[in-house]
């Protein structure tokens, strides 16, 4: 453990959503609109190989916002496209997401059930 | 747009209000968002190192459950009503990492609950999440036909 990494994780991932708020408070995009965009961002730096570098150097500051979330997807594809061809991008895309996907549908679906419906 | 006419001296009023007016709220939620964001992230760090000692996973491994923890925990929050308190401070703070994803989920969930679990829950569960999901894996599709395309590039 060392604590350079939980430094910029503070500062990599709350610097992160310091400028997402400036961007929800001064224009007119939606939450909707940035969490996508951040999406794609991150789907565009994966397959520059440009996010990798953040995560080590910032770790949970870079892994937790969504920008992770596309960056993982376009790695999945990558690294199966390079083992077996174009096949490999339909193969490859939720290798690596499959967890935080499969986590939130069936969290979402036990809370939905012991919750009850309101209204 | 108003019917009334306003007087130039009401509309450079307006105008000088617009201007000073939103700039230090603006600051202020996002130094919330900076704050809460860094935290969550700092917690999701402490959660990396934790499973990579309990697992004996190594880093990108014990991001997994980490983010899965996260999830979980944002999943909770919501199902609680505690989320939108939180969110009505920390705005993206916990909106843009893994917690505002479950949230969303979670808020779509509940939300269509009463049309029974397989047209509200099943159905609208991606509601919010979806287009997250779907603009991503085009990036990525895009992404990775271009290296399978052109390997090493």
């Amino acid at each position: 453990m060392n604590w350079r990494i939980y430094l910029f994780a503070f500062l990599v991932g709350g610097g992160i959503c310091f400028l997402c708020q400036l961007i929800l408070d001064l224009t007119k995009l939606t939450l909707g609109h940035l969490l996508t965009g951040l999406t794609v961002l991150g789907g565009i730096l994966g397959g520059l190989g440009l996010y990798d570098p953040l995560i080590k150097l910032a770790g949970g500051g870079a892994t937790m916002p969504i920008i992770s979330f596309g960056n993982s997807l376009a790695k999945g594809a990558i690294a199966e496209a390079e083992k077996t061809g174009v096949l490999g991008v339909l193969t490859g895309m939720f290798e690596l997401t499959s967890t935080g996907i499969t986590a939130a549908i069936i969290f979402s679906f036990l809370m939905a059930l012991v919750t009850r419906p309101k209204g | 747009m108003p019917a009334k006419k306003t007087t130039p001296k009401q509309a450079a009023y307006q105008k000088k209000v617009k201007k000073y007016e939103p700039k230090p709220k603006a600051l202020h939620n996002a130094v919330f968002a900076f704050l809460s964001g860094g935290t969550i992230c700092l917690l999701g760090q402490a959660l990396t190192d934790f499973f990579g000692a309990v697992m004996g996973l190594p880093p990108e491994k014990a991001a997994n459950p980490a983010v899965a923890t996260m999830i979980f925990f944002g999943a909770l929050l919501t199902a609680l009503g505690l989320f939108d308190r939180i969110a009505r401070f920390a705005g993206a703070g916990v909106a843009v990492p893994v917690t505002g994803f479950a949230n969303s989920m979670v808020s779509a969930a509940l939300e269509f609950r009463e049309e029974g679990l397989i047209l509200g829950v099943g159905a609208k569960l991606f509601s919010l999440a979806g287009s997250v999901i779907t603009f991503g894996v085009v990036t990525a599709f895009i992404v990775g036909l271009i290296h399978a395309i052109f390997p090493g590039g």
